[in-house]
């Protein structure tokens, strides 16, 4: 859960941004850290391959204000897409409180999201965490590619495939030009101050 | 996170401790933080700015990662961990599964002496935490 220094009057919270190799998380905190950049104090961290591929996190902090005299501070997390990098994947989802689930709307993609939003949920239970549970927003992305004429599920097909019995809020979005990257993350941070709120006061 | 609540009478001894045992010795920076990457408390010396927020993220990945390697060839952790700098140089120990302390010195200093300071440091801050 999240952590609160009572001393300093902070509170951190770590959101991480999950899904499957090349769905465009990186994008998302990209989007975001160059959209907020004149907000942002801090520079994004990224540890890429060479063949730009995520390799262990994205990193991006940054403040949203006060809650009940508490200075907030949101950081936000990617994962290693890459289905062999799932230790490092386990590790950044050490200490969350809310996921942005980014699954890739082409067609050829579709078991991959399946798989991972399983995997998802068992590496959350690895920590004692409920996929039921914890904060969690479903962004299907890639909708960009609809004009170039790539082949995509809709919207709907997607709902079925990952959000039938979660029934979390989902978008469908494009990371790379920020259509609703700002809107997922807007709907995350609220639902997890909410339920950081419902713990502690 | 599992680990007890810290007091703010607590939370300030900790701070008394890394200025005490620490930056009075020399030490340029030191900081307490979590396995998840949250800083606990942060010391330093003056003269040097440091993005702690993403040092802290960085240095709780990096040690994740060596424990996972250290799994892999039947160890069951390496507690410790030594960089090498030109002019800087960073130290961090495992003080148990829930904490981290890194050491961030000069060249004025040499590794003998931080790991001595150290280990007293993590005696001071354990009784701290724990009692």
């Amino acid at each position: 859960m999240a952590f609160i220094n009572i001393k300093t009057k902070e509170v951190q919270v770590k959101i991480v941004y999950y899904g499957p190799g090349r769905g465009g998380k990186t994008a998302n905190l990209e989007y975001i850290y160059n959209k907020y950049r004149n907000n942002i104090t801090t520079e994004m961290v990224s540890l890429k391959t060479h063949d730009d591929r995520t390799l262990f996190f994205d990193f991006l902090p940054f403040d949203v204000g006060k809650i009940r005299g508490y200075d907030v501070s949101i950081q936000l997390y990617t994962v290693p897409g890459q289905v062999k990098y799932n230790a490092t994947r386990k590790l950044v989802l050490k200490g969350v409180d809310g996921i942005v689930f980014v699954a890739d709307a082409t067609v050829e993609r579709r078991k991959s999201n399946i798989d991972s939003l399983k995997q998802l949920q068992e590496n959350l239970e690895s920590y004692n965490l409920n996929i039921n549970t914890i904060p969690l927003v479903m962004q299907y992305n890639k909708y960009d590619l609809k004009d170039a004429g790539v082949p995509l599920l809709s919207p709907q097909v997607m709902q079925q495939d990952l959000n039938s019995q979660l029934r979390v809020p989902a978008f469908a979005a494009s990371a790379l030009v920020g259509g609703n990257v700002i809107a997922t993350l807007k709907k995350i941070i609220s639902l997890t101050l909410s339920s950081i709120q419902d713990q502690l006061f | 996170m599992k680990y007890p609540i810290l007091t703010e009478k607590q939370l300030d001894a900790i701070d008394d401790i890394l200025n005490q045992k620490l930056i009075k010795a020399g030490v340029r920076n030191v900081m307490l933080i979590d396995m998840a990457g949250n800083t606990i408390s942060k010391q330093d010396n003056g003269k040097f700015k440091l993005d702690t927020i993403a040092f802290a993220a960085l240095a709780a990945g990096n040690f994740a990662a060596v424990e996972a390697m250290a799994k892999l060839v039947g160890e069951s952790e390496f507690s410790l961990l030594f960089h090498k700098g030109e002019t800087a140089s960073v130290h961090f120990s495992k003080i148990n599964k829930d904490f981290l302390l890194i050491t961030m010195f000069q060249k004025d200093l040499s590794l003998g002496i931080i790991r001595l300071k150290v280990t007293d440091t993590i005696d001071a801050l354990t009784k701290v935490i724990y009692t």
